[in-house]
């Protein structure tokens, strides 16, 4: 699904990733973990193109996305999920028209769309919340209506930063529960955090960058890398 | 494609009622600029107008005969002087003709003149010239001829008043390309002000692979709605402004100095469509200009 290959990106003189080569396949659930600063945010921006590479190739689904060109980045980012530590929801819009609006962008009919969201915020276990505002919502609901939008569209791929960052420990684990079990329907999810509980308890693939370099890769366990 | 006019319709209209105050500021910003513009495209068409008609009208030399000169001699003059290249036509007004032609310019008021005792008009000839160049030895030729009471032409007057007419005209040119400039400040500081209260939107709309089309086309329709009304109110206020100035000229008073100003009707005709295509390019520009860097993400 995502495959870098001796990706390298300097900020301002900084180097923020350092020769970076990793392959994460379809259907993986991969946490990325490591200190502030240490190239996390900066793998990510790579993958939704919002920045480039100094140097490497990067690819999406079999394609080099360094190679794409500026009209191709919306086709790319329909096909990626996001979801933030601080939700992104827009404030004057409701439950149903925050997760709405992602269908509107790709064009769905008022139909399709009617249909579907409904059907998303059931998933999420917040059906009754459609007509209310963001700002009334708990903090773990607003999340729920974040990743409702980010898998409305059906993406290959969920990239998550630090969903659970602004959660309670039980409210992060609820929305730890949904987001494996959207992994389990076969969508590959890419997680950024810093919760060392949560990757203990999920057990699943983590990669660890430190200034900049992937200094672990393995299965299971925050931080036990060689 | 006619969904996304459709959204990108929809999303403008709520935005103009979301920002209300602003909406309006621009409304009344866009309105005032495009009614100033129209008030020099008023100035400058007539101004136009006017120096035409001054050039048409000083383009003849009026030769007044003496009274005694008949009009067979009259005749004879005029075939002597035909021969001169400078002079397109000539043609010989009687004192009748000419005192009915006056009253024609007269207009609605011309039975003012039906009290005259007596035609003080007198016997004249009127030289069409080839162009206004020649007209000097023209006039002079005719003062020397025998026969001419007094020759009619005004050519060193007319330059003066071209020389200011085309300088009004260079004046009134340059403030509308001002005005025009400051209306798409003023729109572009607007939208750019909306899209700035909707920068988050617009990153998330992003985030989800939206188009720049998409994100630009609901701020395109707002700054092109927001020229369309303007001109209209623009072209609601100049037609009022513009049928009350003619009124004031078609007064008895300035009747006599013969100035006439250009139809309302057909002055309005093509306003409205300057007003329309000026005010939607402002917008339009204006808006486009201002969310530019907004797109990068």
């Amino acid at each position: 699904m995502i495959r870098f290959e001796h990706v390298t990106k300097d900020y301002d003189g900084k180097r923020a990733l350092d020769d970076v080569t990793v392959d994460i396949a379809d259907g993986e659930f991969v946490f990325i973990v490591g200190p502030s600063g240490a190239g996390k945010s900066t793998f990510i921006k790579l993958i939704t193109k919002e920045i480039e590479p100094d140097e490497g190739k990067i690819f999406i689904d079999e394609k080099d996305i360094t190679k794409f060109s500026q009209r191709q980045i919306p086709g790319l980012r329909r096909n990626i999920g996001m979801v933030f530590q601080d939700f992104r929801l827009l404030p004057n819009k409701t439950v149903f028209e925050n997760v709405a609006f992602a269908m509107e962008v790709v064009h769905y009919t008022r139909r399709t769309i009617e249909r579907q969201v409904p059907q998303a915020l059931v998933l999420m276990g917040i059906p009754d919340k459609a007509d209310m505002f963001p700002d009334s919502l708990a903090g773990g609901e607003q999340q729920r209506v974040a990743i409702a939008r980010a898998i409305i569209n059906n993406p290959k791929l969920l990239i998550a930063d630090e969903p659970t960052g602004n959660l309670d420990p039980s409210t992060a684990l609820e929305i730890m529960r949904l987001i494996d079990q959207i992994n389990k329907r076969g969508t590959t999810v890419v997680m950024v955090t810093h919760a060392k509980d949560i990757v203990d308890r999920m057990d699943k693939r983590v990669i660890t960058i430190q200034d900049g370099k992937v200094v672990g890769d393995q299965k299971g366990g925050y931080g036990r890398h060689a | 494609m006619l969904k996304s006019l459709s959204y990108s319709f929809k999303e403008g209209v709520k935005q103009l009622f979301r920002s209300k105050v602003m909406t309006l500021v621009s409304l009344i910003s866009i309105s005032a600029m495009l009614l100033i513009l129209g008030l020099f495209f008023f100035l400058s068409v007539n101004v136009n107008y006017m120096s035409g008609k001054i050039q048409d009208e000083f383009n003849t030399i009026e030769v007044f005969l003496e009274d005694e000169v008949s009009e067979a001699n009259a005749q004879t003059i005029a075939k002597s002087l035909a021969n001169m290249p400078e002079i397109a036509n000539i043609e010989y007004i009687s004192k009748e003709q000419g005192l009915e032609e006056f009253k024609q310019s007269w207009g609605d008021n011309g039975y003012l003149l039906n009290g005259l005792l007596e035609n003080p008009l007198p016997n004249s000839l009127r030289i069409t010239l080839q162009d206004l160049s020649g007209g000097d030895l023209v006039a002079e030729v005719c003062r020397t001829t025998p026969g001419v009471e007094t020759v009619r032409y005004y050519q060193t007057e007319v330059n003066k008043i071209l020389t200011v007419t085309g300088a009004i005209q260079k004046g009134a040119l340059i403030i509308i390309a001002f005005l025009i400039v400051v209306s798409v400040v003023v729109v572009s500081n607007t939208v750019k002000l909306t899209v700035m209260a909707r920068e988050e939107e617009i990153k998330i709309m992003k985030y989800v692979g939206a188009t720049n089309w998409f994100v630009r086309g609901p701020l395109l329709t707002e700054g092109v709605l927001m020229g369309g009304i303007s001109a209209l109110i623009a072209f609601a206020i100049s037609n009022l402004i513009y049928g009350r100035i003619c009124g004031a000229f078609s007064d008895q008073a300035l009747m006599l100095f013969n100035m006439q100003l250009v139809e309302p009707a057909f002055l309005m005709s093509s306003l409205i469509w300057i007003f329309m295509s000026l005010g939607i390019s402002i917008g339009a520009f204006g808006s486009l200009i201002s969310m530019r860097r907004f797109l990068k993400v």
